[in-house]
């Protein structure tokens, strides 16, 4: 009993010889130090200087919100970056699951030969993608030349359109909702389904039972990752969009590139922001799902 | 045991068209029999039971039910239940309603279900789990709820793929008598599959042994153990001394290394002095404490290399000559015998099974 006792003492004795007037157990706080440091210094400093930025820019008060709000043309921007952003993901879910279904249910050369397009998609630019969808879709692409070709006479305005711009954003965040579905699919057992048949499912009711419960934390990461990623799109809008589905982002561009208004561009940056946090505040209440199911 | 309810008729699978998986499968399950698959691992028992199930579609042959051809059939039109090894509990559902999930995807009526459901679990006495998880349950009780799902809608067959694999030994006895118990009650037909010889042994009506994806031999345990049909599986079931013959047609047996045994007699497809195997259980030898009993077909010499005690029993391993021997003797008889010592085994001719030489 003595020894079992004494152990710990010794071992206080042992660590507090190296310390050095510090506390015993400062280490830790120690080496986490430089990644605190650089969260502040990259993170916390700048938002809270854009926050700062929002309430004092040209002068102190709230004004920058109020019109926010108030005014037509920015509140619909932002319902236009909500609508876009649960468009994209809508598709993106609608389009991304019998793919990631494909790739994880079968085991041969199909499911390779997909995840490595997917990859693909994954590792080349967005940028690039994005022109390509300019070459694609512009007056000389190749869509006009078969339309053309087919003698359907004058090809429909595609490029610079609510469409192209979705299309292009769907097209670079397919491959996360790919991923996120996939990453969830693989981990079903296959016999679960076999189970399901056994016990009288057809494939239809199998899958509405078994196999459409089991995907839905696949379904819920991959709708956050897409939606939280468009609601701050920029590039690829205003690359293949029109100016009148204007997104946050472009405001916020706007407001400092053309205007040099700092204070209200910030303002709108804090709005970002928040409803980003929302969504992920919301997510972070249904995260349980990954875990319930595992 | 020959009526036949399921039947498996010349089935054979290759899954890449080159190498059977099951190679030409016949075999004839009785209703109500408690039948068990047994061979080692990749002897195509599982390939059987995924086409018995309907998983698999058999490359040729056919698998009838009850007189009805099933081979088309898909799983769900079967009536046919399945306990895989890991469960297959749909995890995001309760008890109850994984149990339900076969009632309600026949449009039982919900009282219905709610009542055989309750029977079910009370069956395998997990009445009081109906509203957890699988998560939240040990792994024995997950391997009773799967027992409770594949048996609630009343299933022609059950089909148990090493159900018990994934549980510890204490946990497999006691679920092995529980499975006959339920066999038992319900009277269902069960096509079980193992590689465990013992299980096989103690559960089964009758075993199917495996090997390479051919039947070596079905027959109730008893039989396969005390008259194997090939070396094979007089190897796999239980411990075994094989040694090489011939049998004259007179019926005298020439053992390699033993000598000459007389009276054996002639024996069906055996007599034409054709090679033999020659099997001796390891229990079946006996090391008289004097003078051999005149009842011995014969006595030879063996040098003790090294003993096992198993505390009920004492197993010699040594060599008669250059043939190497196997004797069990039981726990009492065992503290005189020390390695290095030489003690005469004898038997007896019906202790002696003989195996025509493929
Ligand atoms: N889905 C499959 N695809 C290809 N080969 C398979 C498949 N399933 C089993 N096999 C092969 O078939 C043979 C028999 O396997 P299996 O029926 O699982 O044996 P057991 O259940 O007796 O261990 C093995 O050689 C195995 O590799
Ligand atoms: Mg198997």
């Amino acid at each position: 009993m003595a020894g079992v006792v004494a152990a710990p003492a010794g071992q206080a004795g042992l660590a507090a010889a190296p310390a050095r007037g510090l506390p015993a157990d400062s280490t830790p706080w120690l080496l986490l130090a430089p990644a605190t440091l650089a969260l502040v210094i990259l993170f916390l400093l700048p938002i809270g200087y854009v926050l700062l930025l929002s309430v004092t820019d040209p002068a102190v008060s709230i004004a920058h919100y109020r019109r926010i709000f108030s005014v037509p043309l920015y509140t619909r921007v932002l319902f236009n970056t909500f609508t876009t952003a649960l468009t994209v993901t809508g598709v993106c879910l609608l389009l991304g699951y019998p793919v990631a279904y494909v790739m994880a249910r079968r085991s041969d050369w199909v499911s390779t030969a997909l995840l490595i397009c997917v990859a693909v998609c994954f590792w080349t630019g967005f940028i690039v993608r994005t022109y390509a969808w300019l070459v694609i879709l512009g007056n000389k692409g190749p869509v006009v030349a078969v339309y053309q070709a087919f003698g359907f006479g004058a090809p429909p305005r595609l490029l610079f359109t609510t469409f192209s711009s979705i299309l292009g954003m769907v097209h670079i965040l397919l491959p996360y909702m790919v991923l996120a579905l996939y990453s969830v699919m693989k981990k079903i057992d296959p016999n679960l389904l076999r189970a399901s048949a056994s016990l009288g499912a057809r494939p239809a009711a199998s899958f509405r039972a078994v196999y459409l419960p089991l995907t839905l934390p696949g379904v819920v990461n991959g709708s956050i990752l897409v939606f939280t990623i468009c609601l701050g799109f920029f590039i690829t809008p205003i690359l293949l969009g029109t100016p009148k589905d204007m997104m946050i982002s472009q405001l916020i561009n706007q407001q400092i590139e053309e205007l040099l208004a700092w204070g209200f561009a910030s303002a709108v940056a804090v709005v970002l922001l928040v409803a980003t946090s929302i969504v992920l505040a919301v997510y972070n209440r249904f995260a349980g799902l990954d875990r319930l199911w595992g | 045991m020959g009526t036949g309810y399921l039947r498996l008729r010349n089935v054979v699978k290759s899954y890449d068209g080159r190498v059977n998986a099951v190679d030409d499968i016949g075999i004839d399950i009785a209703k109500g029999e408690f039948i068990t698959f047994l061979g080692p691992s990749g002897s195509g028992k599982t390939t059987t039971l995924m086409m018995i199930a309907g998983f698999e579609e058999p490359t040729s042959g056919t698998i009838e039910l009850d007189g009805k051809d099933l081979t088309r059939q898909k799983p769900y039109e079967r009536n046919i239940g399945v306990v895989f090894q890991n469960y297959a509990l749909f995890p995001h559902m309760t008890v109850a309603k994984n149990v339900a999930f076969p009632l309600k995807m026949r449009g039982a009526p919900r009282g219905d279900i709610a009542r055989r459901v309750d029977e079910a679990l009370d069956l395998v006495g997990l009445r009081a789990f109906a509203g957890r998880y699988p998560r939240e349950l040990s792994g024995g009780q997950q391997q009773r709820v799967a027992l409770a799902r594949g048996l609630v809608f009343r299933p022609d067959v059950l089909l148990l793929d090493e159900p018990l694999g994934a549980l510890d030994k204490n946990l497999r006895e006691q679920m092995q008598v529980e499975l006959k118990r339920i066999h038992r009650e319900v009277g269902i037909t069960m096509v079980y599959v193992t590689h465990d010889q013992t299980e096989a042994m103690t559960m089964s009506d009758r075993v199917a042994v495996f090997n390479q994806g051919k039947l070596e031999q079905v027959a109730p345990p008893l039989e396969a153990y005390h008259r194997p049909a090939t070396r094979f599986v007089g190897e796999f079931i239980g411990d075994s001394n094989f040694l090489a013959g011939r049998l004259d047609p007179a019926g005298t047996l020439l053992v390699d290394g033993v000598g000459e045994i007389g009276g054996v007699g002639p024996r069906p497809g055996l007599g034409g002095g054709g090679p033999v195997h020659v099997l001796i259980r390891p229990e079946r030898l006996r090391v008289p404490a004097q003078e051999a009993p005149t009842s011995f077909a014969k006595v030879v010499k063996m040098v003790v290399g090294g003993t096992v005690n198993y505390g009920d029993s004492l197993l010699l391993i040594g060599k008669m000559g250059e043939v190497p021997l196997r004797v069990r003797v039981s726990g009492g008889q065992s503290s005189a015998i020390q390695e290095g010592a030489v003690i005469s085994v004898g038997w007896a001719l019906e202790d002696m099974h003989l195996i025509a030489k493929a």
